[in-house]
């Protein structure tokens, strides 16, 4: 077994053993889901579109639904390391490395999601050698490929002792990376000037905001499983942090959601489309407010701030499921709903036929396979590299997070 | 000493010679089809002109017929409802002050700054220098970005594999298509085939830029107005009566 002292003395990372029967079941499991989404994208491939609920009037769908929430929750993911290598924060030194690896691991997932649903996914390489660098998109291609690199070099400068006196200069560039790499996410809707449902620049920090909080809520799960499944000891000193943290994150994004839909009722322009989210019996309207704003955002907010649950390391492991889930509805909400409503092709007329409608996707069973494949991969990346490399202390109790701590 | 020619040199010549062959013909031929005797310069500006008052129902009708045929598109065996590729849609419209009903052809408005252009990561989304916009369809990877840009919803993704296509209008399962003005036609000096199908004043194509052309002069005469003229994407695609 190998030991690691990391660039905290009192810090000693170990790889999990990874031989029990769990351990292989989870493997196998996750397994399962990346075997079934890979059948789901070759059937989407091989018959062509018209197999998905998808069409030319909703031409992201599910896919882009789990994609784009596992890149912007990747970028999120890495704010631990972060908040340790930048404000120098000691408490979070000793979670950084999984940090980086969370973020690399999602990554992975959105962007195999995103590619596979390409409508030539084969042409992979024109997109990795023709730019137009006016496009968002392609600019994100290149964020993407420079955070893999640069999130790489980082994780070598936290796991290489000789190196750990570089680990703040390359957080910083790795934080101001993820930065504008969530900029240019929320920019691909922002900037789309003729959609009234998107076109509005707060999307670029909105996004970064959102990025926050997913990438903590599956940062939080990830590490209360698996110092519980490999019966480490992970005290509430730490946990409390990040408690906090997530709270301030969940009430940070509903603070953009309501900043951006205030402005939206306001600007006469877009009263029609506001009017269609918040007054409509539409699946989106409920969407938003069952989904986004109450199982996604209220719930969330109470179990971490109530007294009653304040205690309880289930409770915030529910509160982080929901922000997940009321995070994927929010990108449903935002991504289909927002293709759902039709365009204002004229601003003087009102289009009697030949166009219009709000749009009922119904998203197909192999879509959602392809999607969640997406999340498996990002998983099962991260169980395999908690194998192999040491990126857990093999202690998080309250001693090791904090040396002058008192019971 | 003796000439006789084995067979390993025999087989080393021909290949050299054949390959060579085949290498310079190749060039030649791809020369040759890439000539043309005018070449697309921005001295051009193709662009329509639709009098929705001289224009009926079934003028657009026979415009959207007219475009299925010319670039075979409409006959998918499996898309269904908004699946379904249209390269020309008929709109009919209601002014919101004074309840006037137009109807009105629209497909891809040839802009001469295309929100679908700026955000093709691979350039396949392109505005040529005539004014024409295209996707090329080697290089389009379906990311589908330029039909979330489209400010007239003009663009459709093929959702399924396709057989008997014209020898014009190569299109692909996985890539996104639109009108492409007829550029095949126009290229050889004719008019696009929903103009040709209408075959009256109702519908004008030619050189915006002409001043001879009948577009020109005509443009100069009438009022007319671009579809989301708000964007300032200042379209190829003029109406009047709207």
């Amino acid at each position: 077994m190998a030991f690691d002292s990391g660039d905290f003395m009192n810090i000693r990372y170990q790889q999990i053993q990874g031989n029990s029967l769990g351990f292989y079941t989870l493997i196998a499991g996750l397994g399962v889901f990346i075997l079934a989404a890979l059948g789901a994208f070759y059937y989407m491939e091989y018959q062509g579109h018209w197999v998905t609920g998808m069409n030319n009037r909703i031409v992201w769908g599910m896919p882009h639904v789990f994609a784009l929430f596992l890149i912007v929750a990747a970028s999120g993911a890495l704010n631990v390391a972060s908040i340790a290598s930048i404000f120098n924060k000691k408490i979070y030194q000793s979670l950084s490395r999984l940090s980086g690896l969370v973020a690399l691991a999602l990554l992975a997932g959105g962007l195999m999601v995103l590619v596979l649903d390409l409508g030539r996914p084969d042409r992979l390489i024109v997109a990795m050698t023709k730019y137009n660098f006016k496009s968002i998109f392609a600019w994100n291609i290149i964020l993407y490929n420079g955070f893999f690199v640069i999130v790489g070099v980082y994780l070598w400068m936290m796991f290489e002792r000789r190196m750990n006196k570089f680990s703040t200069k390359v957080g910083l560039i790795a934080f101001s990376w993820r930065l504008i790499l969530t900029t240019g996410t929320g920019s691909i809707f922002g900037l789309l000037v003729a959609r009234h449902t998107y076109d509005a620049m707060i999307m670029a920090p909105q996004f970064i905001v959102m990025s926050f909080s997913f990438g903590l809520a599956f940062y939080l799960l990830i590490l209360m499983a698996s110092y519980k499944w490999t019966n480490r000891e992970l005290g509430d000193v730490i946990i409390n942090r990040l408690r906090s943290l997530l709270g301030v994150f969940v009430a940070a994004v509903l603070y953009f959601v309501a900043v951006f839909h205030i402005g939206n009722i306001y600007l006469a322009e877009n009263n029609n489309v506001a009017t269609l989210l918040f007054s409509t019996d539409s699946i989106y309207t409920n969407l938003f407010w069952y989904g986004q704003i109450i199982l996604g955002s209220i719930v969330p907010l109470a179990l971490i701030y109530h007294p009653v649950f304040k205690q309880s390391n289930s409770m915030l492991g529910l509160a982080s499921v929901l922000v997940i889930v009321g995070g994927l509805v929010q990108m449903y909400v935002l991504i289909i709903g927002g293709q759902a409503y039709p365009l204002e092709i004229f601003l003087d007329k009102e289009i009697l036929e030949g166009y219009g409608g709000v749009i009922v996707y119904t998203p197909s069973l192999a879509e959602t396979t392809l999607g969640v494949g997406g999340v498996a991969l990002a998983l099962i990346a991260i169980v395999f590299l908690l194998k192999f490399l040491p990126f857990l202390p093999e202690s998080l109790s309250n001693k090791v997070a904090d040396p002058h701590y008192k019971r | 000493m003796h000439n006789k020619l084995n067979r390993r040199d025999f087989i080393k010549t021909t290949s050299i010679t054949s390959l060579s062959v085949a290498t310079i013909a190749s060039g030649i031929t791809l020369t040759t089809f890439a000539q043309r005797k005018n070449p697309v310069t921005n001295a051009k500006r193709w662009g329509m002109l639709v009098d929705t008052n001289k224009l009926t129902e079934t003028d657009i009708d026979s415009m959207v017929d007219a475009c299925q045929k010319e670039q075979g598109w409409g006959g998918e065996k499996y898309s269904i409802g908004n699946q379904k590729p249209t390269w020309i849609r008929k709109l009919k419209v209601k002014d919101k002050a004074t309840g006037k009903i137009s109807n009105l052809p629209l497909m891809c408005q040839h802009c001469e700054h295309p929100p679908c252009v700026d955000v093709c990561p691979t350039n396949a989304s392109m505005r040529r220098e005539d004014g024409i916009v295209l996707v090329d369809k080697h290089l389009c990877i379906g990311c589908r970005y330029c039909m979330m840009a489209c400010p007239y919803d003009a663009r459709s993704f093929v959702h399924e594999n396709l057989t008997e296509q014209k020898e014009h209008m190569p299109r692909g399962k996985g890539t996104v298509e639109s009108c492409t003005l007829c550029v095949h036609k126009v290229d050889n000096g004719e008019q696009p085939a929903c103009v040709v199908r209408v075959n009256s004043e109702a519908v004008i194509f030619g050189d915006l830029y002409d001043p001879n052309s009948k577009i020109n002069q005509t443009l100069k005469k009438i009022q007319s107005t671009q579809i989301r003229a708000d964007l300032n994407l200042n379209t190829g695609v003029r109406y009047s009566g709207i």
